[in-house]
């Protein structure tokens, strides 16, 4: 188990079209002042050019033409925040169906997922599709914010109504926290200052929410130490080292290895980091490691401890599809995991989620921003952790071999709630 | 969690490994990568990084630099060292050149050459059939920018089509191409100015003289101060000042303003960036005022 720096938050946020996602990160930079003037004015410049008012704060973070001219996010930006407690790295996600692919992509690195809705209308379908992925992508603590209260009055019967669909959901997905925020984005009520047309809600804010979020949950993990490996260095002499990204937990000079997916055990020797020699090696660093004894190792193979990981050439996975071409049984793809690429064939689907009711059902393909449970068959064997103990060695993507796309977002096993 | 034998790792910790990953990965799975070198503090970080992620290896990669023709000369002595003191191979992709063969049309002598930089940077990646190029783009300069993947994948033209990114899972960087097609890798990505100017304090990366407070003739122009000199000369009723002035970014000369200011010292600098009120394209970069998309439009042309 490993802790990580926690000084930086990175969140996300989710939801569906419209309900006020970047219209509520535009506020929260505009009322932390982490805009400049000139940026500030440009925001301003192109809303009187369309004709949307003094400022529309959605534009902050649409930053595309198309994005502007729509008035819908596309796809993520990404924006960088600091204030006098903590850092923050911000995924701002698009809605729309559409464009679930790149609210995942938002999401996947995510400690914690900002869920905003519109508490006129509830919690929309697309809305409860988000909270799966975000759910199954590992994210555990989200933050609520009923959006649009102004327009339902600051009326205390909408966000009681809001705040029983959360916890419903959230108890199903397995959130472990989901505070839900009284909001309006546009009047900058409960964002960064207290809104006093609600006297009725006691809670934080926006920012007291993120502020106090648990951050660096993305990369703690339950799993032993691993370095899978990028590339083998030759050192002056004659000898190697395994250049890799640490993940999972800490490996430390003299401690026995295993190479996966070889099985064979040797003793670290020598540890060096971006700064020199190190005697511990922490997740989220990238270090080449000296053994002991000759191996074979190179790319794609993997230096582990214990609990050791699986190598294994068939498995079961949780996939959010993203072609418009539905996956059948028997396909055949490529799949990248950590850093080994191999061809995959589908073996099995094993169903599909109902984000509506949040029950999986029979299905013989998934289609477009379904989530499936599926077998796969590799041709060479992964080395791999379930997701839940480990986000690097328990994700892979499918490629779609002509096109080279990114086809899949896949994790191993399954998560509870399926 | 904090022992004495148990060493913690911080923010800028955490940022050059991952450039350090990401580097490697698309190194590993690229056949001709190529490292873009402007001689501009980011890219000076960016090679400061490419040398740490195969040392004691040399580069496996040449570095290439696009050159619009109107240069600092300061500018240009500092990457001619850093090219001998490192032992890299240089590619020069020259906009001069592109205009003396017909490949893009004159804009005359004082003319603006950024527009055609992206011509003679796809016909370098072209000419050397590249399938990666590394860049020092970072998400904070700019709100297009914000919107762009760590792998940036480019078809046939060069372009880039926001509309269609490759969906970017956790840290699975996806940098398959077919022939004719490339990326343009960004490693510095998450970075902000600040994390940058940290960065080269504690490494002590070398950077090209202009970056320092120093005094220089300069003349105001669209609310910049632009360096007098080659390429830039006072035009009806503009009057020459001499000034304390620093750069804050480096690109063509004739159109990247100077900021008034005196520091001089990595620790000045880091001081200044910290209270300002002014972004770092918004002080100097004249290319980017033309329009709102300005640098959307060159991107989707091929620009990095
Ligand atoms: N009345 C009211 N309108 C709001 C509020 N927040 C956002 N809006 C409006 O809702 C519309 C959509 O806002 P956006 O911020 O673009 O919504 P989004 O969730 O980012 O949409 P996508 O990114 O496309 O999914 C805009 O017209 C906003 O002005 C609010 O608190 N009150
Ligand atoms: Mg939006």
């Amino acid at each position: 188990m490993t802790e990580p720096i926690s000084d930086l938050l990175r969140f996300a946020t989710v939801g569906s079209v419209d309900d006020g996602k970047s219209t509520l990160i535009g506020r929260l930079l505009v009322d932390t002042r982490q805009l400049f003037d000139d940026q500030l004015e440009a925001v301003a410049t192109a809303s009187a050019k369309r004709g949307v008012g003094d400022l529309d704060l959605s534009f902050v973070t649409d930053g595309l033409r198309a994005e502007r001219d729509q008035g819908i996010t596309i796809d993520v930006a990404y924006r960088y925040a600091a204030t006098p407690t903590r850092k923050f790295v911000i995924a701002d996600c698009p809605g729309h169906v559409q464009y679930t692919r790149n609210m995942a992509t938002g999401a996947s690195t995510a400690d914690v997922a900002l869920v905003v809705l519109d508490a006129t209308k509830g919690l929309k379908e697309q809305t409860r599709r988000h909270l799966c992925i975000a759910a199954l992508l590992g994210v555990r603590n989200v933050i609520v914010a009923a959006n649009k209260m102004d327009v339902a009055k600051w009326d205390e019967a909408v966000y009681l109504a809001v705040v029983e669909q959360v916890n419903e959901v959230s108890a199903r997905l397995g959130f472990t926290s989901s505070v839900v925020i009284p909001v309006s984005a546009l009047a900058g009520d409960n964002v960064v200052d207290p809104g006093f047309m609600a006297n009725w809600y006691q809670g934080p804010t926006v920012l007291q929410a993120l502020e106090a979020a648990p951050a660096g949950s993305w990369a703690s993990s339950s799993s032993g130490a691993r370095l899978p490996i990028q590339w083998v260095l030759r050192q002056h002499g004659g000898g190697r080292t395994y250049a890799g990204m640490v993940n999972g937990g800490e490996f430390t000079v003299g401690q026995e290895v295993t190479l996966m997916p070889q099985g064979v055990k040797t003793v670290l020797k020598a540890i060096n980091g971006p700064r020199g020699g190190l005697e511990v090696a922490l997740p989220g660093l990238s270090v080449d490691f000296d053994l002991t004894d000759e191996t074979d190792a190179g790319r794609s193979d993997m230096l582990a401890t214990a609990p050791l990981p699986t190598s294994t050439n068939e498995f079961e996975a949780t996939i959010c599809w993203f072609s418009d071409k539905p996956l059948v049984d028997g396909a055949r793809l490529r799949l990248k995991h950590t850093t080994r690429s191999t061809p995959v064939r589908v073996t099995g689907i094993a169903g599909t989620l109902d984000v509506g009711t949040l029950e999986v059902g029979p299905a013989s393909e998934i289609v477009l921003n379904d989530i499936g449970l599926v077998h796969l068959a590799t041709a060479e064997p992964i080395v791999v952790d379930d997701y839940r103990d480990n986000r690097v060695t328990g994700s892979f993507i499918l490629i779609d071999e002509v096109t080279n796309a990114t086809v899949a977002a896949g994790m191993i096993g399954h998560a509870n709630f399926l | 969690m904090s022992t004495p034998n148990h060493p913690q790792i911080d923010h800028l910790d955490l940022l050059e490994s991952h450039a350090i990953f990401i580097i490697r990965e698309v190194v590993a799975e690229c056949e001709r990568p190529v490292l873009l070198f402007s001689g501009g503090k980011d890219s000076a970080v960016l090679l400061h990084l490419a040398v740490k992620a195969f040392a004691p290896q040399k580069l496996p990669f040449p570095v290439m630099h696009v050159d619009t023709g109107h240069n600092f000369p300061e500018v240009l002595a500092y990457r001619d060292e850093r090219v001998a003191t490192l032992g890299l191979r240089l590619e020069v992709a020259s906009v001069q050149e592109a205009i003396d063969q017909g490949r893009v049309p004159d804009p005359g002598p004082l003319g603006m050459r950024n527009q055609l930089q992206t011509r003679a940077l796809l016909d370098g990646i072209e000419k050397h059939k590249f399938d990666a190029a590394f860049g020092g783009a970072r998400r904070d300069e700019d709100k297009a920018r914000a919107k762009e993947r760590v792998l940036s994948f480019r078809g046939a033209f060069g372009g880039w089509d926001p509309k269609s990114q490759r969906p970017e899972l956790w840290q699975l960087y996806q940098g398959k191409v077919n022939s004719g097609e490339n990326l343009r890798a960004f490693p510095l990505s998450d970075w902000t100015e600040l994390d940058v100017w940290n960065y080269i304090r504690r490494e002590n990366v070398p950077l090209p003289s202009i970056y320092f407070a120093h005094e220089r003739p300069v003349l105001k122009r669209d609310n910049m101060w632009l360096a007098v000199g080659e390429f830039i000369h006072p035009q009806h009723g503009e009057v020459v000042e001499r000034h304390l002035v620093r750069f804050r970014t480096v690109g063509d000369a004739s159109c990247t303003g100077a900021v008034r200011s005196g520091a001089d010292t990595l620790d000045a600098i880091i001081a200044e960036i910290s209270v300002t009120n002014v972004s770092e394209r918004g002080a100097t970069r004249a290319d980017d005022r033309f329009s709102e998309t300005a640098m959307e439009d060159r991107k989707r042309e091929g620009y990095f």
